[in-house]
């Protein structure tokens, strides 16, 4: 279970959001400029919330009330960003491996968790490629597996999709919907595709932009469920 | 009259490359290579390398260990004032090194404005190899800083606030994410840096002196060989020198080219 309830001024409006989110993916939707990304920096810890409060899994993660603040690093949240933000100077196999260097694992252990994670999506095969030099569809999955690798205690996918070309788009998609049918932490995934929502949705999470003197309704999120 | 333009186009081109070029060639011509290796071996040229050897290498520790967060703030910061500070570390570039050096004495000189400061602590900077030093860092660190901060602004953030989620702290995800990726502008910056403290004359004389041994310098020795009649030992150096700039200049050149 993820919960929070964020209240920010951002440059183009007050982003206000509340809702709990339990395990398995939760769509979220909403136009562009609706705070979409900006909830999952929020989530992710790489944005302060001006006022908050976020749990995850029954820990603290932010509380601006108690002064409680849990950076980026110690939140142990798999993110995929838009454009998959790959370390461009790395192999395939180090990109996965990151985030087991960080934890200081032993090297079989960060071996075999990396390579259980290459072979889950596949791409075991580039494990010595630099990832400048794949498909886009491939760095997606390598985005996937770095952020599986770690064992995250929860997944942000920012519009996971919408780098990929609409043939791959296709295939991909049900790819991840398999993938995350049976995901045992919160995972959110950003889009404003209706298709994805028809692939990933049984729960799905509104988010509208607005300024919330102006148009108070709008800015909440309306917690739907299928 | 195409051909006019054409023709006048090639002989400006040609006039100042040979400009350049000529003297500098004519150099490597004026000795032989065994003139060049004994001229190398007389106490005042080994006094100069080493002097300039290990001048220069402090100077590029001192320029990269405190230029490289400057130019981290610089690049990724905004606060009140950094257009000036921004501005500001440009400035050795366009002052005229003597003048850098008569600044530096009036103001840590036995008589500047800090020297009584400098001396109760039982501090003297001018005229010692601490001086050379100090010259060298003021007139080279904008290469260094100008080229790490250009590296720095040019690494995608997206790729720090990765690493960060991946659980590497600030300061690992800086050494294993900025550092690499900025790698080539820093390099490139730092033998710019090294070039420049190398060559430096202006700033030197007029602060550390010409004593050799302690503050006289390679580019200080060509003078004085000069000044004295012996122009092969100056010439030996300058050939040294020229060489160094040369790899530079190409070696730069590559690792831009990558």
């Amino acid at each position: 279970m993820l919960t929070f309830a964020l209240r920010a001024v951002l440059r183009d409006f007050t982003f206000e959001a509340a809702a709990e989110i339990p395990n398995g993916v939760t769509v979220v939707l909403g136009p562009s400029g609706a705070g979409k990304s900006t909830l999952l920096r929020f989530i992710a810890g790489l944005q302060a919330p001006d006022a908050g409060r976020i749990t995850l899994a029954g820990r603290t993660l932010c509380d601006t009330a108690a002064h409680v603040w849990v950076p980026p690093q110690d939140r142990n949240i798999g993110v995929v960003f838009q454009e998959y933000a790959l370390f461009p100077h790395l192999t395939v196999g180090a990109n996965v491996a990151y985030g087991l260097r960080a934890r200081r694992r032993s090297a079989a252990d960060t071996a075999a968790k990396t390579e259980r994670a290459l072979a889950i999506l596949e791409i075991a095969h580039l494990a010595n490629h630099r990832v400048t030099a794949l498909s886009g569809g491939q760095r997606q999955r390598v985005a996937l597996a770095r952020a599986l690798a770690i064992e995250p205690a929860a997944l942000l996918l920012d519009e996971p999709l919408s780098a990929l070309d609409p043939a791959t788009r296709e295939r991909v998609r049900d790819e991840l919907a398999a993938l995350f049918s049976d995901i045992r932490v919160p995972a959110l995934l950003v889009t404003h595709d209706d298709a994805d929502r028809a692939a990933f949705g049984e729960r799905s999470l509104h988010l509208a932009r607005g300024t919330v003197a102006a148009n108070e309704r709008y800015a909440s999120p309306e917690k739907e469920t299928a | 009259m195409r051909f006019a333009i054409r023709a006048g186009l090639v002989v400006a081109a040609v006039l100042l490359v040979a400009l350049i070029a000529l003297p500098l060639a004519n150099l490597f011509l004026h000795l032989t290579p065994a003139d060049v290796a004994a001229a190398l071996q007389t106490p005042e040229a080994l006094d100069a390398l080493r002097l300039s050897a290990v001048t220069t290498v402090i100077a590029l520790a001192v320029i990269i260990a405190l230029g490289t967060p400057l130019a981290y703030i610089l690049a990724r910061f905004s606060f009140p004032g950094r257009r000036v500070v921004d501005a500001l570390v440009d400035v050795p570039i366009v002052v005229p090194p003597a003048v850098a050096g008569l600044a530096l004495l009036l103001a840590f000189g036995r008589n500047g404005t800090f020297g009584p400061l400098l001396h109760a602590a039982g501090i003297q900077l001018a005229f010692t190899t601490a001086a050379v030093v100090i010259a060298q860092v003021f007139v080279a660190s904008p290469f260094y800083v100008r080229a790490a901060r250009a590296g720095f602004a040019g690494v995608d953030r997206t790729l720090e606030a990765a690493s960060l989620t991946l659980g590497m702290g600030p300061l690992r995800t800086f050494a294993r994410i900025t550092v690499p990726l900025a790698a080539p502008a820093l390099v490139g910056g730092a033998v710019l840096s090294w070039a420049r403290a190398l060559g430096e004359f202006g700033a030197t004389i007029m602060f550390a002196g010409n004593l050799m041994g302690t503050t006289q310098t390679l580019p200080l020795a060509v003078y004085v060989q000069l000044e004295s009649g012996n122009v092969p030992v100056a010439v030996a150096l300058a050939v040294v020198m020229i060489a160094c700039s040369l790899v530079i200049v190409f070696g730069v050149r590559s690792l831009e080219a990558r």
